[in-house]
């Protein structure tokens, strides 16, 4: 236990400090800035105008929720990389055919992906 | 496979693992908008990753299965995430809305 | 209390109070904030259970690309403000039923013998040994969660493009 947790007082610490930094920050301007808030100041400006009362339907396209997931399937792929790394050379050949297959099977999704126009930016 | 002495008992990883299930039992009970139920459903997974990788470090030193299983259980989440998040952002498209109650075409 | 188990109880601590966030918080981008804590605290966890690998899973999968995913969704599922409007009006029914169950599974926890109290030792599992284990033993599960992860990234595809062929032919 204390060999493993000598590895990770770094990371506490980093983490500590850092939200010491963050938060005196955050605190300090509080404490500082001059500070007042009113529902005319929350609104978004919109030249003088008052803004349309109708709510927006959605700013952001669908399609960054399709980049979004392309990215978290291959994220999955590479952590199961590591550890195929690491082990290539002692299980041999059928580590090497396994991650042939598992990429052929995800590149598929690729490329049907590519083939919808999912990865053109119209 | 080197053993290290662990001065926390089993006990205070399932009473955290039950905890965080029930956290997120009350979560899927009581929101109404669709991604934060997914969210609670996502607390609820981490509770039985909990269990998984505490009896798998404390209680059968040789089989590691645990450990296994808790990394299939993330992979799996992703896979489901990905695609009920899909089903939500398709229904809002139909019907203009995420909240469960207000989808009930089903509903007899 | 020894230094380990001050550090399993801030890390608890830090899950419980992330998790209460998720649910409680009246912000729907606070709740999704509020997850990405609960799930690094989780991958504290797995570090003081002693599988790094397990937390690197943890923080690159769940707390890296999942919470993307959930916060991109709630962006494109907001009608008007962030604020969730409406919590069920079955919430003190919620509380009971999940103050019960918490108190039947501590009952549970409390009153059973567990295998592993007696000498408290907990086995650091190699790196290399877990990945040979994934590669021979579990080759098979490994190849169908392949499967799974494409049919997930179809389905979303299918499920979620059509709309933009419309949004063509308006334009």
């Amino acid at each position: 236990m204390q060999v493993l947790l000598d590895n990770y007082v770094a990371v506490l610490l980093a983490g500590v400090i850092g939200f010491i930094l963050v938060g005196s920050a955050l605190i300090g301007s509080r404490l500082l800035a001059p500070y007042s808030s009113s529902r005319q100041k929350e609104t978004s400006y919109e030249c003088g105008m008052v803004p349309a009362a109708a709510p927006i339907r959605s700013q952001i396209h669908i399609r960054y929720y399709l980049f979004a997931i392309l990215f978290l399937i291959f994220d999955v792929e590479a952590v199961f990389l590591f550890p195929w790394a690491v082990t290539f050379l002692s299980v041999g050949k059928a580590a090497f055919y396994e991650m042939v297959l598992f990429i052929a099977v995800l590149g598929g999704g690729l490329a049907y992906a590519w083939k919808k126009g999912v990865l053109q930016w119209k | 496979m080197e053993a290290v002495a662990q001065q926390i008992p089993l006990e205070h990883f399932l009473v955290l693992s039950a905890i965080l299930f029930s956290i997120g039992v009350y979560g899927v009970l009581t929101r109404r908008n669709a991604v934060l139920i997914i969210m609670s459903v996502e607390l609820m997974l981490n509770a039985a990753s909990i269990n998984m990788v505490a009896f798998a470090a404390y209680t059968s030193p040789a089989a590691f299965t645990g450990i296994i299983f808790a990394i299939f259980i993330i992979t799996i989440a992703a896979a489901e995430v990905g695609l009920a998040l899909a089903i939500i952002l398709r229904i809002f498209r139909n019907r203009g809305t995420a909240n469960v109650d207000e989808v009930n075409a089903l509903k007899w | 209390m020894t230094v380990a188990q001050g550090i399993f109880y801030l890390i608890a601590a830090l899950a419980v109070a992330g998790g209460l966030g998720v649910v409680l918080a009246r912000n729907t981008v606070y709740a999704a904030l509020f997850l990405i804590l609960a799930l690094l605290a989780v991958a504290g966890i797995y570090i003081l259970l002693a599988s790094e690998f397990l937390a690197l899973v943890q923080v690159l999968i769940y707390a890296g690309a999942i919470t993307v995913l959930l916060l991109f969704a709630l962006m494109l599922t907001r009608v008007g403000d962030l604020e969730e409007t409406m919590v069920g009006a079955q919430w003190p029914l919620a509380v009971v039923a999940s103050i019960l169950l918490v108190g039947l599974l501590i009952t549970t926890i409390a009153t059973s013998d567990w295998p592993g109290d007696a000498d408290g030792m907990i086995t650091r599992i190699p790196f290399e040994t877990l990945g040979e284990a994934l590669f021979r033993q579990w080759a098979v599960p490994f190849e169908i969660a392949s499967l799974v992860l494409l049919i997930a990234l179809v389905g979303a595809i299918v499920l979620a493009r059509d709309e933009e062929g419309d949004v063509e032919e308006a334009e």
